[in-house]
């Protein structure tokens, strides 16, 4: 008898994801499959209106991060105009660039990935939360985290112009600059960010790397995958979220491939299964081979561990510093272990807080040159900046008279989806016995398996009230319901996307 | 008196209406300490059999954002209909349908086609597609059919209020949120948490007299920062758009695109803007006109860029005799109810 095991909805944004776990005869694992039932489209209706107006449509993909959405966007229009945009514009979108990771970098950590640590994989469901967390790290800690989120929304807000789904970009510029109250301002918060860094740094030394048992788990093989690894390089192949090269290493750490994202095509291919509505990419060059890790399978990462595998290093000190100690504890590059994604994670949230003080420090920044009018016929352009969730690629096609022609998006999520589902599967492999219980604490490991990899939306939804719903129910053969359970998912969404 | 029963939900959207209740801030433990928040899949430990555990009417308010746009969104739109006194739709997508709301623009089977087929990354040599049922090793995989159109929530069941915005700010959540928990209710089918009237009442650039002799694309000039965004020739849906966001984008030098939705008695948003922009072409000759109007391309995805789904336009139309929901009805507003 196969039986299946549904856990549905785990996800959040694109609507709700769910894992089918089917068993064998003797109750082992005999397949996974993480499935993403919903689809919008953008592709499509983006197509014929007016380019300039995607900046506006797009970061409706998600609204967790739609800056991303509206950067890579707005470097799309730059490309379709053919116009650079002034000193002080790049400035101003990297400073809300990483002002951005650093909001949402903190939220993944603090309010998703540390329960599990902190409080522990088996701890009950109801303490298993960032309250759970405050109240066992300290009220202070608590406090901070909530002061951080809420300065760098006034940042965002300042330069954006909303919170939720900026409206600050233009082909060839931003629309807003900042005075110099708003730079002061700035110039407060940003140092905050970066001790806060440093504090989320050593919330993880004490208490994820001072356990042996947590160190045994994220090294241990069942939560690691041997796959290519694609993040954004500057032109020291240090990690850079706004501009750069794409490059590759293989799952030896090996440079694979190092190309501008304007060459995205000749390198990623998507490929298509009929039962899910997200797509596959993978390594043209490599081929599809399934759902399988190894040097012989296209399956790559992207996201906070990809990026440092890819890179040799980070572009600020403190973060370079914890990228060393990173390769050094975790055996050299390139670090398999998917849960190793939340340290890199936090050297990602301590680098975008320094790139913060320094992008505040700039004279520049205050400077009222912030865009240029395009002269160009509008026509192609590529835009690509690494989201939090990886590398996200929009490609627009215009007309001469600026109306969009063709549209594609490649978002991070996307990248990692076959690499979300081998996880799935060698978790549930490794931790499903045959006639053992599927206890809660066994499915939120199989749920840290991906969670890893960044749940979005409910990062902040979780501040509050605490955990996802998660419902596992158990078919025979035949459809009949033989069994089930249900309980909260403590942040599982990984993203499905277009 | 027993705390009020409340249900939050979403559909085809992007989870920007969560991050809005966020931007409660601390008000959100206000709200919690007033409240049972019986479901709501991103923050509580409750699952759909306790919803349909639930008598009928047991929820007194459900706050449902997002667009309709497959089955299994429609299923629950009728659920939540079922178990509660009130149900709001929540942010522009549930309103009007929103942005997912322009692939009315095209039929689902072109959507289909461009993300499957003609993406030029995409190889897709055997021409799969995502299907409902999927066979694989002797077990069922199964997917929600898309629905051949989105709707918005009242396209499908009947909606007490609306709380606009795309998404709505932390105010007009709260202002909503208050009006509801004191019962301060205005009549039925009205919209909760923003003003009565056009945004242009609550902006701070300077009006004069409109007389727009050339219409600019946002790319093609700099605002001059103290005057109306139409009066320099920028279109701006504030004419015909809800105020209620403390025009928020227009004090980053960007004009309206209207999330807010239309005013109260505008039975089309997009109509009452196109009304409004011909009213201030500075021409009267049909050469002179006809130059103006090709300078604002894509009108139509202008106009209804979040309200598409409830317009009278309604985007495009399938062929007659093509599967449900297209063209059958001349007078279908919003809703697959009619189409069918």
């Amino acid at each position: 008898m196969t039986v299946r095991t549904t856990i549905d909805p785990i996800t959040r944004l694109e609507g709700h994801g769910k894992i089918d776990l089917f068993l064998d005869d003797r109750g082992e694992l005999e397949n996974a499959y993480f499935v993403v039932p919903e689809l919008r489209g953008f592709e499509e209706f983006c197509k014929g209106r007016a380019i300039e107006e995607l900046a506006f449509i797009t970061p409706r993909i998600c609204g967790v991060c739609p800056e991303a959405h509206h950067m890579a966007s707005m470097k799309a229009l730059d490309a379709v105009f053919k116009v650079e945009p002034p000193p002080a514009a790049r400035k101003l979108r990297e400073l809300l660039y990483n002002t951005f990771y650093v909001t949402d970098h903190t939220l993944h950590f603090f309010f998703l990935a540390s329960p599990d640590f902190v409080m522990g994989p088996d701890a009950p469901v109801a303490e298993r939360n960032i309250l759970g967390v405050v109240a066992k790290v300290g009220l202070e800690l608590g406090g901070r985290v909530i002061a951080l989120r809420k300065e760098c929304n006034e940042v965002l807000a300042m330069l954006a112009g909303r919170q939720v789904h900026p409206i600050c970009g233009l082909p060839g510029g931003v629309s807003k600059g900042l005075n110099e109250d708003e730079r002061k301002r700035v110039q407060e918060i940003a140092p905050r960010c970066v001790e806060f860094g440093q504090l989320a740094l050593k919330v993880f030394h004490d208490v994820v790397l001072g356990n042996s048992d947590y160190v045994a788990l994220i090294k241990s093989d069942i939560f690691a995958h041997r796959t290519y690894y694609m993040g954004l390089v500057d032109e020291q192949n240090k990690v850079n979220f706004y501009d750069g090269h794409l490059r590759v290493v293989d799952p030896d750490g090996v440079e694979f491939a190092r190309f501008r994202p304007e060459r995205y095509l000749d390198h990623i291919v998507e490929h298509v299964e009929q039962w899910t509505y997200l797509k596959f990419p993978y390594l043209k060059d490599v081929g599809w081979k399934g759902l399988v890790d190894g040097k012989d399978s296209g399956v790559y990462r992207v996201a906070p561990l990809a990026r440092l595998n890819a890179s040799e290093g980070m572009s600020t000190p403190l973060a370079q510093a914890e990228y060393e100690r990173f390769y050094e504890v975790l055996g050299g590059k390139p670090v398999h272990a998917t849960l190793a994604t939340h340290w890199a994670r936090l050297i990602e949230l301590l680098n975008a807080a320094e790139a913060m003080v320094e992008l505040a420090e700039d004279p520049e920044i205050t400077s009222a040159d912030i865009r240029r009018i395009p002269t160009e016929t509008p026509g192609e352009g590529i835009g690509c900046v690494e989201a939090p969730r990886g590398v996200l690629i929009h490609h627009y096609v215009a007309d001469a008279n600026g109306i969009a022609q063709k549209v594609n998006l490649i978002v991070g999520t996307g990248h990692n989806y076959g690499a979300i589902c081998m996880s799935i599967k060698k978790a549930a492999q490794g931790l499903i016995k045959a006639g053992q219980e599927i206890t809660p604490g066994l499915l939120n490991r199989i749920e840290m398996a991906f969670r890893a990899y960044d749940p979005c939306l409910a990062c902040a939804t979780h501040s509050a009230f605490g955990q996802m719903p998660l419902q596992v129910r158990v078919f025979d053969k035949q459809g009949r319901l033989v069994g089930g359970a249900e309980r909260g998912l403590s942040g599982a969404q990984p993203r499905g996307l277009e | 008196m027993a705390k009020p029963q409340v249900a939050f939900y979403w559909t085809a959207s992007c989870g920007g209406c969560e991050m809005a209740v966020l931007e409660l801030h601390e008000r959100i433990l206000d709200v919690a300490s007033l409240v049972d928040i019986r479901f709501w899949p991103v923050a509580i430990d409750a699952k759909y059999s306790d919803v349909r555990r639930m008598a009928d009417g047991e929820l007194d308010v459900t706050f449902f954002n997002g667009a309709l746009r497959n089955e299994e969104n429609v299923e629950m739109a009728h659920l939540m209909r079922k178990k509660s006194k009130l149900l709001v739709a929540f942010g522009a997508c549930a309103q009007m349908g929103g942005i997912p709301g322009l692939a009315n623009f095209s039929s689902k089977r072109s959507l289909l086609d461009q993300v499957y087929h003609q993406a030029p990354s995409t190889s897709n040599p055997s021409a799969t597609e995502p299907v409902e049922k999927s066979a694989l090793d002797g077990y069922e995989l199964t997917l929600p059919p898309l629905l051949e159109r989105v709707y918005p929530l009242d396209g499908e069941v009947e909606v007490d209020y609306s709380v606009p915005g795309c998404p709505p700010t932390g105010e007009t959540v709260w202002r909503a949120v208050t009006a509801i928990l004191e019962g301060q209710l205005p009549e039925r089918g009205a919209v909760l948490g923003a003003s009565e009237e056009t945004l242009c009442k609550e902006c701070p650039l300077k009006k004069q007299e409109k007389k727009v002799g050339h219409f600019y694309r946002l790319y093609e000039k700099q605002p001059d920062g103290e005057t109306c965004l139409l009066e320099q020739g920028i279109v701006c849906a504030g004419p015909a758009t809800r105020g209620g966001c403390e025009a928020a984008c227009i004090k980053a030098n960007m004009p309206c695109r209207g999330c807010y939705g239309p005013v109260a008695g505008a039975l089309d948003q997009g109509a009452k803007l196109l009304s409004a922009l011909a009213s201030c072409m500075d021409s009267n000759e049909m050469s002179g006109i006809t130059e103006l109007v090709s300078q604002v391309p894509d009108i139509s995805g202008l106009l209804w860029r979040f309200s598409l789904p409830r317009s009278l336009a309604q985007g495009v139309r399938e062929p007659a005799g093509s599967s449900a929901g297209g063209g059958s009805s001349s007078g279908a507003l919003t809703g697959r109810k009619e189409a069918k």
